[in-house]
């Protein structure tokens, strides 16, 4: 798993690559939480373009990201799911707590 | 064409990967969908997980899995000789984690269950943990596409 950060405006951008599962998650959440709390991201885009593969370790990784920036007024937002990872969405019930869209530029106009 | 294989590793998480795709690769004989082989992967990658996290809480332990095709069913156990669950009813609920402290979705069971055709867990606390499910590939062999 390689996972590239970078910041647009006040929303730190994720992009994922390769697996996400329990093996992968605990060194992208710290660095994650370090872009939160040291680096003031207000929110957080998930790009799942490069992901062809997340468990419900990655799911326990996403949700913990959302209640974290919600605390802090912000939002969590996923782009660009391809099927595999759209399933693990969909029966998560994570649609209704982040939304979704097809691409990277189409979520920054909703932050 | 029936086939089998088994597969023995000790509980650390960079073998979940590998769990998974040897598994994937071994039901591949039997032309499955995309989707069915991500539904047998993510399945696979669930248990093993759950047999690291909780039947050896990170500690050290050895997982085995089998896997067997009688034609276009594939039958998976994964078993560990770890801790055991106590109430294996709430541990399938939805979203009911036991270690909401690590990040846990609590979805691992529910994912196994809706990604397979059958599935059952059956436990003794202090002795371990065996996970079987069952996926049928019925969706058309990927060869035979245009």
């Amino acid at each position: 798993m390689e996972a590239k950060l970078k910041m647009a405006g006040k929303t730190l951008v994720v992009r994922l690559e390769g697996e996400l599962d329990h093996h992968v998650v605990d060194g992208l959440r710290s660095r994650i939480d370090e872009k939160i709390t040291v680096g003031k991201a207000e929110n957080v885009l998930f790009n799942f373009q490069a992901v062809d593969f997340m468990d419900s370790s990655g799911l326990g990784m996403v949700l913990g990201r959302y209640k974290a920036v919600k605390e802090r007024g912000g939002q969590v937002l996923a782009c660009s799911l391809r099927p595999a990872v759209y399933r693990v969405f969909e029966l998560s019930g994570l649609f209704s707590r982040i939304p979704v869209y097809s691409s990277e530029q189409e979520a920054l106009k909703h932050v | 064409m029936d086939n089998y294989m088994k597969l023995e590793i000790p509980g650390k998480s960079q073998n979940e990967a590998f769990a998974r795709v040897t598994v994937a690769a071994f039901a591949a004989q039997a032309d499955p969908t995309i989707d069915e082989i991500s539904d047998v992967k993510t399945a696979v990658s669930e248990a093993v997980t759950n047999a690291i996290i909780h039947g050896y809480e990170n500690g050290p332990g050895n997982i085995c899995i089998t896997a067997s095709l009688t034609g276009r069913r594939l039958e998976i156990t994964v078993v560990d000789y770890g801790v055991g669950i106590e109430d294996i009813e709430q541990a399938r609920q939805p979203l009911f984690t036991s270690k909401p402290e690590l990040e846990r979705s609590g979805m691992g069971f529910t994912i196994m269950e809706n990604f397979m055709d059958e599935f059952s867990v059956e436990s003794k606390p202090g002795q371990g943990t065996t996970v079987r499910m069952v996926k049928i590939f019925d969706g058309p062999p990927e060869r035979n596409k245009a």
